[in-house]
């Protein structure tokens, strides 16, 4: 212990900490100011970024006594006597803000360059914001928000938000209204996981397997347990209730017995006094292991002499086989004039939510606050971690409370169990609080990614431009364990054909176990991938008809009337052609002159086009259901309880403000409650892009039947029939008088009534894969266009502008809409362009933040968003899914740009400049390689 | 787990290897630790006991002008680099590269002096004042002495400075004067770790016409295993009329003598033989034209 002199935020400090503390472990822990995030500590991120006398430093790897006697400027320190920093208020203006994790960083970053200069351009920007990571937002409307920032600072007015044209906003849905949580999310007092702390905690870790396949022969923690400090060392023995849990499949073990299968596998965990004691614990357990071999290629996974992941698993290797039929391919090829086919390769792709995860477990008893035993964390499904932690403990599931903290991005990658079960099987052990926060490098060793795909696609066109059939060959990396794989492959497969009427088609999806890490829901949900595929092939086929490419897709897009190739009939909300129209108006209009590529010096420019659609909502039969609560108080407010994820898609604004519709209450007098599974009810997981619907519907029904019960009490009360009662602005008007809302909810208590309704949503039903029918009860739809540069003397490519289209049934918040397309495409750019996640023969090479890249503001294109709105007659005020969509399409078409530009087209990505210059200068005009081959 | 014990802020240079002394190889200097702490964590280096911190050590921070040459103290930050106006106009290359390392919060932290103890083959720091023909003021196992910065490195990663016993206090370099410029590019993959593909710094100086290359110093990295000077190409262009032939006379040397590597996840043989050439292309005539026209404005800083 030392002596540190600080001055953090004006306020002197004189403390007396550890001289290995890094400045971010003393503002965080020693001082609790948690506004300052930790995402990666390698210097990558930014999000830890602080002010030292100034100036902008990561704090992560900033050794404390480095700041010895300086002048610290936090996030805690921008706002003034409760006024915001301009900053922070055009964050939130501009919907700068989504998970909010980053949001303090790319602030502090921000201010430290309007400090410099008042009068940033996009460039100054874009330097002085270039490793300050965001995931969720794009960065477009980071940089808007800055410029208007800056102008607020130099006196002149602060820019609105653009906006996006709608159709006409109602009352509360169809407005920017900002999400509840979003003041504090600037301000830094926005609670994550590990913002938490309980008196006498201890911190958990995990040993991980020392080999990607292999058998466990002995496990000795004696040495470990006998460290001082280490409170306890648990191994498989110690599991009380079953060891496997799964989403789908309960085939991962809690805690490794017989074998691992990738090495991020659990063998043993520890809780001890503090982290360094846990670090060296699990130094000191000891485990025999007999090495197996390796099965690390999809297609080798399903060969007969191929090592076995899972013995027990009936058909080997083989997860899943998912098949899709439609009429006769055979039929459809031989009436077909063009035919292409090809092989597309897409790679395991990181989620890279800013925020690791992170589990605190407080035993059933320790204060007036846990009579339960209950798990903090940041999670995509509450119920779903309640259900499989009372499996492994044992116990039944009343037992567990779940509480949804705030989550720092999730995308897909917080659906699984993390430290759920191990916090509560440590808090358990010791009685005693458990944190159990993963590193970055352990988040990426760790947690389900992108399936990696090998696609053979064949499709056959007739002269005219009628698409006759696809036929199509998947095989999908599963990895260890199956997570969400059956339903992520399915989902690849059904679209396998794209957004067109394909009458003939033969799609065989396989979803293989082998020993990388395991693969789950990511955004796109395997849609990402096949589109890759279809998109491409569908601008060879254009190519070789000689047909426009926007022409061929117009010809064959589904529309109203048209039937998929799982055999649905599309009976509404069909804006596919919408959007193509609107996407080919902004890249072409009536310009005589356009052309798909071209070249300027060394530079080559090409324009690509690709569409996309994708299910709202689990659907293929599974019964799909939201369960709501909507309460209304006699202050004339009201709460709506749901158990759904906000991981900064903006759900919690979208449940305020559909309810607040239906009440006719203002929005800002609704406060939600999600994701506490002792207070809310089950909303069901958040994913495949079904919270708007589903969550949704279930508020709205539930605030409609809570309308008619206070009518009902008013009407009797004023003697007036319910049906003259009209709400608005809070009351309830009838007759030209008004009486105030929460009035009604005093007279409703008075008869002994409860001002609360509860309602179960079931989603429209539908029918499993084979059986035709409706296989999804909304798509929703999107054409997106890319400008690409490619240098052509180092290959360099260089995405210039995105215009897209989606059609989401309905805008309910646009501010959020616009954040998700933005956020949607610079994610999808990172795919195509600069992220791979490597595993070297089951070991994983990107274990470092710094050996993947996720795009920075630098990548950041023009952005040009419409928003088409064909409203689904069942989604809340017509909405359909939104979260996904907007991702999908944007790495076929810049796929195709590239192509338009230089004649060489990518069968793989990301792109490798390497790889694209050598062909060129080849002359060839294929690319089926990535940096990955680069040895 | 903590990366170090003990924390040190020395005033003087004689108390910093005092302190290194007496930890007996379990102490290690750190300036901005933007390198030396990942190492650490990564463990590439083993846990050492103390850090003693050089920045606070007064000179150790000190950017002066002395006449024609320049001072630059090994606690420089790169970002004191790139604010610098003398640098700028007559040390361009060294703010171009220093202007592309990181982004600006490890530019505000990581120093020129820890970029050449690192000792990267391509460095990006490093790669400018090789061709600036940068001396080094260093303490080697207790005696100070002034060494051109080549004979430092030994290998990748590797240099004559055992970092828990000797210093390095700073560099000197002369400024460019008329018809002398220089100049700085690098090839990157947005994929993977961020090292340079190929990192090419240019200084020339033409003859009073300005027709002419009286001397040039290149160096390309990473080609060798140390950063190191493309001797037969600066040979090759002494003397040549200043056109596009001598562009590709250096282009064609540079063919038949820089033969770089393959290097996994980063670049293929191949690819880096081309970009020697593409670099060539573009930063000579840049590194010319400066020296020309005396006038320079750094590129790429910050986005490169
Ligand atoms: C995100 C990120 C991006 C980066 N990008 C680049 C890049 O683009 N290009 C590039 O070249 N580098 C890059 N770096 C590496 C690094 O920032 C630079 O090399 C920096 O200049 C190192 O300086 P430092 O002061 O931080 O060194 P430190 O980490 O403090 O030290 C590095 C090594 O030098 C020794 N050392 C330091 N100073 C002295 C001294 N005075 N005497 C003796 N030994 C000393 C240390 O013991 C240590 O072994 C990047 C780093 C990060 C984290
Ligand atoms: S840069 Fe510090 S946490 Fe990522
Ligand atoms: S809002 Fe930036 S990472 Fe989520």
């Amino acid at each position: 212990m030392s002596k540190l002199l600080l001055t953090v935020n004006d306020t002197p400090y004189d403390l007396d900490v550890p001289e290995s503390r890094t400045l971010a472990q003393v503002l965080r822990y020693d001082l609790g100011l948690t506004g300052t995030k930790i995402g990666c500590e390698e210097a990558e991120c930014g999000a830890c970024t602080v002010l030292v006398d100034g100036t902008p430093v990561d704090s992560c790897l900033y050794p404390a006594f480095k700041a010895q006697g300086a002048r610290i400027t936090t996030i805690e320190g921008l706002a003034r006597n409760g006024e915001l920093h301009p900053l922070q208020k055009a964050f939130i203006e501009h919907g700068a803000v989504q998970c909010g994790f980053c949001t303090p960083g790319l602030i502090m970053t921000a201010k430290a360059l309007l400090d410099r200069n008042p009068n940033p351009t996009e460039h100054d920007i874009k330097v002085a914001l270039k490793d300050t990571l965001c995931r969720c937002t794009g960065y477009v409307s980071v940089i808007r928000a800055i410029q208007s920032a800056a102008r607020e600072l130099r006196g002149e007015e602060p820019l609105p938000w653009p906006g996006v044209p709608t159709v006409p906003p109602l009352k509360a849905v169809g407005r920017p209204v900002p999400p509840q949580e979003v003041v504090d999310k600037v301000t830094g007092r926005a609670k994550f996981a590990d913002d938490y702390a309980f008196p006498g905690m201890l911190i958990g870790r995990t040993l991980r397997a020392a080999y990607p396949h292999a058998r466990i022969k002995r496990i000795d923690t004696s040495k470990a347990r006998a460290l001082p400090g280490v409170c306890a060392v648990l191994t498989h023995q110690d599991v009380p209730g079953q060891n496997r849990h799964g989403l789908i499949y309960a085939d991962w073990p809690v805690l490794c017995d017989d074998k691992v299968r990738y090495m991020g596998d659990a063998v043993a965990i520890v809780a001890a006094e503090d982290a360094d004691i846990a670090a060296r614990a699990l130094e000191l357990i000891e485990v025999d292991y007999e090495p197996l071999p390796v099965v690390t290629d999809p297609e080798y996974a399903h060969s007969p002499d191929a090592p076995l992941v899972h013995e027990e698993w009936e058909t080997g290797n083989l997860l899943k086989h998912i098949k899709v039929r439609h009429g006769d391919v055979e039929q459809g090829f031989a009436e077909s004039d063009v035919i292409i086919e090809r092989e597309y390769r897409t790679p395991t792709v990181e989620h890279a939510f800013m925020e690791p995860e992170c589990s605190i477990a407080v035993p059933a008893g320790y204060d007036d606050e846990h009579p339960k035993l209950t798990i903090y964390v940041g999670s995509q499904i509450p119920y779903e971690d309640r259900r499989q932690t009372a499996a492994a403990l044992g116990v039944p599931e009343d037992q567990i409370r779940v509480r949804g903290t705030l989550i720092g991005g999730g995308f897909g990658g917080k659906e699984d169990i993390a430290g759920q079960i191990h916090a509560a099987m440590l808090a358990q052990a010791t009685g005693r609080p458990v944190k159990i926060l993963y590193t970055r490098q352990e988040s990426l060793l760790f947690h389900p990614k992108r399936h990696a795909t090998i696609i053979r696609i064949k499709t056959g066109a007739k002269r005219d431009g009628t698409l006759m059939a696809v036929q199509a060959t998947l095989y999908g990396d599963a990895g260890a364990y199956a997570s969400l794989s059956d339903k992520v492959m399915t989902r690849a497969t059904t679209h396998a054909t794209g957004p067109y009427v394909v009458p003939h088609a033969k799609i065989d999806c396989y979803a293989m176990y082998t020993n990388n890490p395991p693969s789950g829901a990511f955004r796109g949900f395997g849609v990402t991938q096949s589109a890759f595929a279809v998109e491409q092939n569908m601008d060879l086929v254009a190519e070789a008809l000689g047909m426009d490419p926007v022409e061929f897709r117009r010809k064959n897009a589904q529309r109203v009337g048209a039937t998929t190739a799982t055999g649905q009939l599309l009976r509404e909300s069909v804006g596919l052609l919408e959007t193509i129209d609107r996407v080919e108006r902004d890249m072409r209009g009536s310009d005589p002159t356009f052309r798909w590529g071209w070249r300027e010096g060394t530079k080559a420019y090409g324009w690509g086009v690709a569409c996309a659609y994708k299910n709202t909502g689990l659907g293929g039969g599974a019964p799909d259901r939201a369960t709501a609560e909507v309460e209304v108080f006699p202050n004339s407010t009201a709460e709506v309880r749901i158990s759904s994820a906000d991981m900064g898609q903006g759900l919690s604004v979208v449940l305020a403000q559909v309810t607040a519709e239906e009440l006719g209450l203002p929005v800002e007098r609704v406060h939600v409650l999600l994701s506490d599974t002792d207070l809310t009810p089950d909303g069901g997981p958040t994913t495949a892009s079904r919270q708007t619907f589903m969550s949704g519907n279930a508020a709205r029904h539930a605030a409609i039947t809570m309308r008619q019960a206070l009518a009902a009490a008013a009407a009797e009360r004023l003697g007036v029939s319910p049906e003259v009662i009209r709400f608005e602005d809070g009351r309830l008007h009838h007759n030209g008088s008004a009486v105030e809302i929460g009035e009604v909810v005093t007279w409703m208590h008075e008869q002994g009534q409860e001002a609360k309704v509860r309602y179960v949503y079931d989603a429209p039903k539908t029918q499993p894969l084979g059986t035709g029918g409706d296989m999804h009860f909304a798509f929703s739809y999107a054409t997106q266009a890319a400008l690409v540069e490619v240098d052509l003397e180092t290959g360099a490519v260089k995405v210039l502008k995105i215009i897209a289209a989606n059609d989401v049934g309905r805008a309910i918040n646009p501010r959020m809409l616009e954040g998700q397309v933005e956020g949607g495409i610079v994610m999808a750019m990172g795919n195509c362009l600069t992220e791979e996640y490597i595993v070297e023969n089951g070991v994983p090479w990107s274990v470092l933040f710094s050996r993947y890249k996720i795009p920075s503001i630098k990548h950041t294109p023009e952005v040009v968003s419409h928003f088409v709105e064909e409203q689904v007659s069942s989604g809340p005020f017509g909405a359909k899914g939104v979260g996904e969509i907007t991702s999908i399409n944007t790495m076929p078409a810049i796929a195709n740009a590239i192509y338009h530009a230089t004649g060489v087209r990518v069968y793989r990505v990301p792109v490798d400049q390497d790889a694209l210059l050598r062909a060129l200068k080849a002359g060839a005009t294929e690319v089926h390689t990535t940096w990955h081959d680069v040895k | 787990m903590s990366l170090w014990n003990h924390y040190y802020t020395p005033a003087t240079v004689e108390e910093a290897l005092a302190l290194l002394r007496t930890y007996q190889g379990r102490a290690r200097v750190i300036a901005g630790g933007t390198d030396l702490l990942l190492d650490i964590k990564q463990g590439h280096l083993p846990r050492p006991d103390a850090l003693v911190d050089i920045t606070r050590i007064p000179g150790m921070g000190d950017l002066r002008q002395e006449d024609d040459t320049v001072y630059l103290g090994a606690g420089v930050t790169h970002a004191q680099i790139v604010d610098s106006p003398v640098l700028a106009a007559r040390a361009t290359c060294l703010v171009e590269s220093c202007g592309v390392v990181g982004g600006p919060q490890v530019r505000n932290v990581g120093t020129i002096g820890g970029n050449v103890a690192h000792a990267l083959p391509a460095g990006d720091g490093t790669t400018s004042l090789i061709a600036l023909d940068a001396t080094a003021d260093v303490v080697l196992n207790g005696v100070r002495q002034w060494l051109p910065l080549s004979e430092l490195f030994v290998g990748p990663g590797e240099s004559r400075l055992d970092q828990t016993r000797d210093l390095l206090i700073g560099f000197r370099f002369r400024l460019c004067g008329s018809h002398e410029g220089s100049a700085f590019k690098r090839i990157m993959r947005p994929q993977g770790v961020a090292l340079p593909i190929l990192g090419c710094a240019i200084w020339v100086r033409l003859d009073e016409s300005g027709q002419r290359y009286e001397d040039a110093r290149i160096c390309i990295g990473p080609v060798a295993k140390v950063p190191a000077r493309a001797e037969a190409v600066e040979q090759a262009l002494r003397g040549q009329a200043v056109d596009a032939e001598a562009v590709e006379l250096a282009v064609s040397v540079a063919r038949q003598t820089l033969h770089p590597r393959t290097s996994k996840y980063r670049a293929t043989a191949e690819y880096r033989q081309e970009m020697i050439e593409v670099l060539l292309r573009r930063v000579l005539p840049l590194a010319t034209q400066r020296a020309r026209t005396g006038e320079a404005i750094p590129e790429g800083v910050g986005m490169e």
